[in-house]
Order: C-alpha cells, then structure tokens, then sequence
C-alpha cells in the first residue's frame, strides 16, 4: 500500500460535505412539500447554504492536494 | 450581422493558418514518442487529463493541425521575444522541432533552455525527455530537450504561487495570447455581439413581445435582478450593483459553456483566472462597505469585550480573505472536477483496450466511456449553470452586507 494520508483527509471532508448537503437538500424539500409557495425563497436559500458547505470541503480538498 | 460571426471564426482561423499535415514529413528524423510512457507501463489517466484540462500555448485541434496563437516572452538578460508558435514547427503532442531563442515547444507549452551556453536563433531540436527527480521528499518532474544528442534542461514559466502548485519565479515570462487568453477574447466577443443583437431588438420591439436573442437573454437578465440582486441587497440599493453583477453572470456562463467544447480552452478552470474575479469582487464590495459593515467585523455591538478580542474580531478579519479565497476555490474546483472526470472516462477507452493492444477491449471501452460521458456532460451543463448563479448570487450577498444599515 502506497500513497499519501492526504487523500484520507479528502475523503473526509468529502464525507462531511455529503452529509451537510444531504441534509440540506431533505430539509428544503421538506419545507417545499410544506410551503409550495415559497419554493423560490427556499431553492435561493437551499443553494446559498450548500455553497458555504461546498466552500469549506473545497478548501480542505485543495490543502489536501498541496501537501 | 447574422453572417458577422461566422465569417470572424474563419477570419480568425486562416490569420493563424493552423500548419499542413503535409508538414509531417519534416526532413529529418520525426520526432519519436519520446515523451509518452514507455511500452509495458501503465497508462497513467490522472496525468493525461491533467494535460488536457491545463493551458496551452497553441490550440491543438487534431493530428497535426495546430490554431497557432502568438507567442509574447520575456527573459531577463535577453529581452522581449515575440512570434507565432507556428515558429517551432509543432508535429503530434505539441512537441516543437526548433528551439528560437532558447524557447521550446513541449506539450503545447513554452518551456525555455536554462543552459546559457546553449545558441540563440533557430537550432533543430530532435527530442524531449521528462525524468523524475526527487527533490526535498518530493518528487517532480524535469523536462529536457535533445540536441544533437546531448540533454538541456528546460525551465517552466514563471507562476505567482510561490511554488505552492509547482511553480515559482524562473528565467523567463510568458505574456503570450494562449490557449485560454484567446478563449476568453472569444467569450468576450460573442457577448458583445449577442448583447448588441438583444438591445437592437429590445429597442425595436419596445411595447411589443421580445423575439429572437432578447427572448433568450431577457429572462436571465430578469432572473438575475429578481432572484439574485432584489433579495440580496435590497429593493432600493440594488440597482448600482446589478451591471456588475449581470457582467459576472454573463461572463462565467459564457465561459463555462465556451469550456464545454473540445479545443476551446478551460478558463473558469484556471485558478489565476477565478483568482483575480473573486479579487475584483472582493475589492468592489469592500470600498463600498459602510460603517456599519466594518464595525461588525472589528468591533462587533453589545458582545462582551473579552469576547470581541479573543473570537470575534479575529474570525471575522480572516473572513475578509475567506470570503473572495472561496469564491474562487469553488468556481475553479467545480469546473476542474467536472473536465477532469470527463477525460477520465474518455481515458477508459485506452485502458480497457491497453493503449490499443486490445481491439474488444477498446470496443467495450468506446461503449462505456461514451454512455458515461454523455450523462456528465449533462452534469456538466448543469453545473455551468448552477456556477455561474452561485458566484452571482454569493457575490450579491456580499454586496448586501455591505450595505446593509443599521437595525438595531
């Protein structure tokens, strides 16, 4: 077995990210299902909230590839 | 109008006069496939996509035809050198038979002879060779030319990223109109022209329904206002904002879309490119940020002082560099991500079928990697979309705390 540890940390960010994602993306169905009418202010904010997730797991993926 | 822009494509293209096929057969000898893995290793996938997703000097378009672009250098101690690249007599892989003044073509990228022994003007290069070397527990490639027999190392172009991505200030720097300067010059004019055609019609059919291209870019233009600016800075201060913001949409779009295409180059996958839009946003929003923007970040209201000193202040200074470090790690990952998994299942056909050995298993090869390609490029078209509105949208956000005032 060869390689860096590195790619261990990658694949837990990625982990992390998936689950924050994931629970994202089931409560805003949640709160469509719940509010149809508000699915624009809910998809916006669904994104916005993902994206700040994503931001973070993309930070740890570049460390891990400099390293 | 309508005949303009193909007729500036075909223009473009016999300016820079891709080379003959005929010119395979150059005097001498061909250049050997003295850069490719040797027979027996492995196909190596991550290299060769990397390769391809990765800047160029000349714009390969098939065998040896090359969209020549122009070649802008400088070395200190030599001075400014300026040519086409159709100057190095490229053959397959990018690889330059001539080195000009010390430079050399290699992969489709200028790399530059260090040895200052080594004569200026045309010499015949007759190979290339890449070693790997270990250095400081890390292992690098170094590239050589072959003339005459004998090795001269070669030297990359200077990169600004302290050697963070292998880089670092070396003997030359490259100015040059490449792969993806030329893309984004591209991009930019078909905008203009797209937009110019939309505002004619607009102006034509004003009181009437839109046709044509106004039909395509007005609801996107109304979406961005609406569903990005509005809700973000507010009903009554967006509107100063909303050319940048409708710049920056239109441009990543368009340059996410233009990177779709083979042969075109991949500039919202470069990271000095996403480097100076977050840095650009960053800067704008920070000039425009009020009192109560920056009070909130170094002296934060009615928290305890202990408190402001030891987390507030601090976390909130670091996110002044976050906020734009972000913006560009995620528009250039995703891209990057994106291009890199499709020239991996493209790179399936070659190892199904063991770089050709194998005739079924490139069959099978084919038929998988085509399937899978076409379901990413979906993705891919999807994530076009999806990147262009969240940098829009972030960078709206942003905007939006700026200016935001007071309520409390």
């Amino acid at each position: 077995m060869t390689g860096s540890i590195a790619v261990l940390g990658m694949g837990l960010a990625v982990v992390g990210a998936g689950i924050g994602i994931g629970l994202i993306g089931s409560k805003a169905m949640e709160a469509i299902a719940r509010q149809p009418e508000a699915v624009g202010d809910i998809r916006s904010n669904m994104i916005l909230t993902a994206a700040l997730i994503e931001g973070v797991a993309l930070i740890a993926l570049v460390l891990g590839f400099i390293s | 109008m309508n005949r303009l822009v193909p007729a500036f494509f075909a223009l473009l293209f016999f300016v820079f006069a891709a080379t003959p096929a005929a010119r395979a057969q150059h005097d001498g000898e061909a250049p050997e496939h003295g850069t490719e893995a040797p027979a027996g290793e492995e196909f190596n996938v991550g290299e060769v996509a990397l390769h391809h997703i990765a800047n160029a000097n000349a714009v390969h378009i098939f065998g040896d035809w090359y969209l020549h672009l122009p070649a802008i250098l400088y070395a200190p101690g030599h001075g400014w050198s300026a040519f086409l690249t159709s100057k190095f007599d490229a053959h397959h892989h990018g690889n330059g038979t001539k080195a000009i003044d010390h430079y050399v073509l290699m992969h489709g990228s200028i790399l530059r002879i260090k040895d200052p022994s080594f004569p200026y003007g045309e010499v015949p290069v007759s190979d290339y060779a890449v070693e790997e070397v270990e250095k400081d527990g890390k292992k690098r490639d170094v590239y050589y030319a072959i003339v005459d027999g004998k090795r001269y190392e070669l030297d990359k172009k200077t990169t600004w990223d302290a050697g963070i991505l292998g880089g670092g200030v070396t003997s030359f720097y490259d100015f040059s109109i490449s792969k993806n300067v030329f893309t984004l010059f591209l991009t930019l004019l078909l905008l203009f022209f797209l937009f110019r055609r939309a505002v004619k019609t607009a102006e034509a059919n004003s009181g009437k329904a839109p046709s044509g291209v106004q039909s395509l870019l007005e609801p996107l233009i109304e979406f961005v206002r609406d569903e990005v600016a509005i809700p973000s800075i507010g009903k009554d201060k967006y509107e100063p904002y909303l050319p940048f913001l409708l710049s920056l949409f239109f441009f990543i779009l368009g340059l996410n879309l233009i990177g779709q295409f083979p042969i075109m180059g991949n500039v919202t996958g470069n990271l000095s490119f996403t480097l100076v839009l977050a840095l650009i946003t960053a800067l704008y929003y920070n000039l425009k940020g009020n009192k109560h923007y920056w009070e909130h970040i170094f002296w934060m209201p009615n928290v305890p002082t202990p408190l402001r000193l030891l987390i507030l202040t601090p976390v909130e200074a670091l996110g002044i560099l976050i906020k734009p470090f972000t913006l560009m790690l995620r528009l250039f990952a995703n891209i990057t991500a994106g291009h890199l998994v499709i020239v991996s299942f493209v790179g399936l056909i070659f190892i199904f079928g063991k770089s050709g050995a194998s005739l079924g298993g490139s069959v099978v090869g084919i038929i998988v990697s085509l399937i899978l390609t076409m379901v990413m490029m979906i993705i891919e078209v999807l994530v076009a979309f999806v990147q262009a509105y969240v940098f829009t949208l972030l960078a709206a956000s942003y905007f939006g705390m700026a200016t935001e005032e007071a309520h409390h």
